[in-house]
């Protein structure tokens, strides 16, 4: 069984269509990149599927290890192990940094039936993990993203899903705005997170985030719809090409 | 004011005055005849006076409030247990505004920390306290402070001397029960500390069902002059968490020396009609005033924020942040005057209301109002309304944490901008408890009015 099957999704926002019958199809242990040009419904499918309620489904399924995604809130598709990285960090002053990823572990642990962690286990396990994205222990006690710079932002997304350890990760735009040095640190923080259990979902506009996460399928989104798919290689004929000649197939379509 | 309102008040004032504490001192007897005089002048404002326009006093002036006698036979010590404060000095409880040793701890204090109440102290050295007594509580231009004037007998009294630090917080807490009927006290403290010295005070207002088992509404009009000396370092915080239908008017009147430091912390949980007074007066130079609240209220309260910074000397610096969270019904205001004096050169005052409504008939009044007769100042304002931000919310969630507990969360986040300026200690620590918990309830209740709205 597929661990992400979606069907003919549509979906709205605002009363506009912006996904307009996309199927698609991740098994656990693969990686897959949605890339498609600005508007074309990349983070909408992104929001879509971490349950952004403000975004309606209008038609269509999803299934998520063979449930029904779209019944869930946000915080039971986390709970179920769906993560999405977001394009644009929220910055949430007034709660800590630690505080707010051990309340977030916590509630997914106490989801699934497990023990809440105390600060005394979580600490160690969370500065380790910092090591790896090479964040300043500072960032721990900072209120979350408040005052972070961009980088520090995207690479607090990454701690999160190192700490939350999904099934699911969907990967939004989280190489915009990055320097050659960070996007290396987040890629390394995401191969790390490659395993035979989790799918990860990396939507980006950009081909040089490939060069460090190599997907193996590729999707091209144009107008709401997947217009393309291929192997890694489709990214690198993107990059050569741009979205012109696909934009203009779809639009003959 | 009608005649009938105040015929209460008037027959109070004369049984009063018979056997009050002091009543053969003439300097005290003509503070309260005076202050007795102005009130009956003025009586309770109606919401055409400016200061009190979006406070509906009309309740209030028509309830036959009386006098409270003395309720402390009602209250037994274990019904207080759960309102000590860990790692306070001492505890000081006066029920219905009398003093009760059998229900205070006086603790252990370093020299020259005296902590006594009003009402022995009239008895024993009056002299000392007439050079303070009712020299600073604005009586003509507050109604409420002219009352409690009228009605002041007990309260706390405590005088720290000369660069003396007291560590620990002195806590009083001031219990209101009714006496068969709707009824009114005025507590009233005087708090003096000299040049040099540190401390912190923590006046602690609730109300406990009278165990005869009584019932009646309570008014509790408190005020509290508190003196500064030079270079004095002072917290002091306002806890109001009485019934949801009592009345609380409390009046903090601030005098500050030279250099003097001085934090207010108010702190607006509970109570029904609320009016917090903060007043004060930076009248030596280099002085600096922080006055931080929060207020947070649900159901119908209303919770009035009455903010008026004096700078009568240069160089002072004053900075109010108020935070408002206003579910269910509940009214809040903020007002907050600055007044500049002419000679007040060099004064640096900020003002920031920021406040949050959680429903749709929560509703908030906030109103600076800058007076600036001096011409070399800043002065800076201004205000927020918004409500729980959906991104913010949607993030919380994205990460498994529930509905409810990711609002509580973005709560607790927007008055921790308060609790961040209180200094570290028992004072803070115990603060933070309280907010905790009454932020869950707030939660709870703005829930259950979506869910009941639902059902209607």
């Amino acid at each position: 069984m597929s661990l992400l099957e979606i069907k003919n999704l549509h979906a709205t926002v605002g009363g506009v269509e912006i996904l307009k019958g996309i199927n698609l199809t991740i098994d656990a242990g693969e990686v897959h990149s949605i890339m498609g040009p600005n508007g074309s419904g990349k983070s909408t499918l992104a929001q879509v599927l971490a349950r952004r309620e403000s975004y309606e489904v209008t038609q269509g399924e999803i299934l998520y290890d063979g449930k029904d995604l779209i019944a869930m809130k946000p915080e039971e598709a986390a709970c179920e192990g769906v993560f999405l990285a977001f394009q644009y960090p929220v910055e949430i002053p007034g709660i800590s940094n630690a505080y707010f990823l051990r309340s977030a572990l916590n509630a997914i642990r106490k989801y699934r039936g497990q023990e809440e962690m105390d600060a005394m286990d979580f600490l160690p396990k969370l500065r380790e993990k910092m090591k790896l994205l090479e964040m300043d222990d500072k960032l721990l006690n900072r209120s979350v993203n408040e005052a972070f710079s961009g980088g520090e932002k995207k690479r607090n997304e990454i701690l999160q899903m190192a700490v939350l350890e999904p099934r699911l990760a969907i990967l939004d735009e989280t190489d915009s705005g990055l320097d050659i040095d960070a996007l290396r640190i987040v890629a390394q923080g995401v191969n790390a997170m490659r395993s035979p259990e989790r799918a990860i979902l990396v939507v980006t506009h950009y081909q040089r985030l490939l060069n460090y996460i190599v997907p193996d399928r590729v999707h091209v989104l144009v107008d709401g719809k997947i217009a393309r798919s291929g192997g890694p290689e489709l990214a690198l004929e993107l990059e050569a090409k741009g979205y012109g000649t696909m934009e203009a197939a779809a639009g003959r379509a | 004011m009608a005649t009938q309102e105040l015929t209460t008040y008037q027959q109070g004032f004369g049984g009063f005055e018979k056997s009050a504490a002091g009543n053969r001192l003439a300097w005290l007897r003509n503070l309260r005849r005076d202050a007795f005089a102005r009130f009956t002048e003025v009586g309770i404002p109606t919401t055409k006076i400016e200061d009190w326009r979006f406070t509906n006093l009309s309740s209030l002036a028509q309830t036959p409030f009386r006098l409270a006698r003395n309720g402390r036979g009602s209250i037994a010590a274990k019904a207080i247990d759960q309102f000590k404060i860990t790692g306070a000095a001492c505890q000081l409880v006066f029920v219905n505004g009398h003093y009760a040793p059998e229900l205070s701890n006086p603790g252990k204090l370093p020299d020259g920390v005296e902590i006594s109440n009003l009402a022995t102290e009239i008895e024993s050295q009056p002299s000392a306290l007439e050079s303070w007594l009712g020299r600073y509580l604005d009586t003509k231009r507050d109604p409420f402070s002219a009352l409690n004037t009228a009605f002041l007998e007990d309260g706390a009294f405590i005088h720290i001397e000369k660069g003396v630090v007291l560590e620990a917080p002195i806590h009083l807490l001031f219990v209101s029960t009714s006496e068969s009927g709707p009824t009114m006290t005025h507590p009233r403290n005087l708090i003096v500390a000299e040049a040099g010295s540190q401390a912190t005070f923590i006046e602690d207002y609730i109300s406990l069902p009278n165990a005869g088992g009584t019932e009646g509404r309570l008014f509790c009009n408190t005020a509290t002059e508190l003196i500064a000396g030079d270079n004095a370092a002072i917290s002091h915080y306002m806890i109001e968490r009485e019934d949801t239908d009592a009345f609380n008017v409390s009046t903090l009147r601030i005098e500050q020396g030279r250099n003097a430091s001085v934090a207010s912390h108010s702190v607006l949980l509970g109570g029904g009609i609320v009016r917090n007074n903060v007043h004060p007066v930076l009248n030596g130079e280099g002085g600096d005033c922080l006055i931080n609240g929060l207020f947070a209220g649900t159901g119908r309260q209303h919770l009035d924020n009455y903010m008026l910074v004096e700078h009568a000397k240069p160089h002072c610096g004053s900075r109010q942040f108020y935070n408002g969270i206003l579910g269910g019904r509940a009214h809040g205001v903020f007002h907050g005057r600055i007044i500049v004096h002419k000679d007040a050169q060099k004064t640096d005052a900020k003002q920031t209301n920021r406040n949050l409504l959680l429903s749709d008939e929560a509703q908030i009044d906030t109103k600076p109002q800058l007076e600036i007769y001096a011409d070399d100042v800043k002065c800076t304002h201004g205000a927020t309304i918004g409500q729980i931000e959906e991104n913010a919310l949607f993030y919380l969630r994205s990460r498994g944490i529930e509905e409810a507990a990711a609002r509580q969360l973005l709560l607790l986040a927007f008055a921790s901008e308060c609790l961040d300026r209180m200094a570290e200690g028992p004072a803070r620590t115990h603060v933070e408890g309280l907010i905790h918990g009454h932020l869950t309830h707030l939660i709870r209740a703005s829930a259950n009015g979506k869910a009941s709205e639902a059902a209607g």
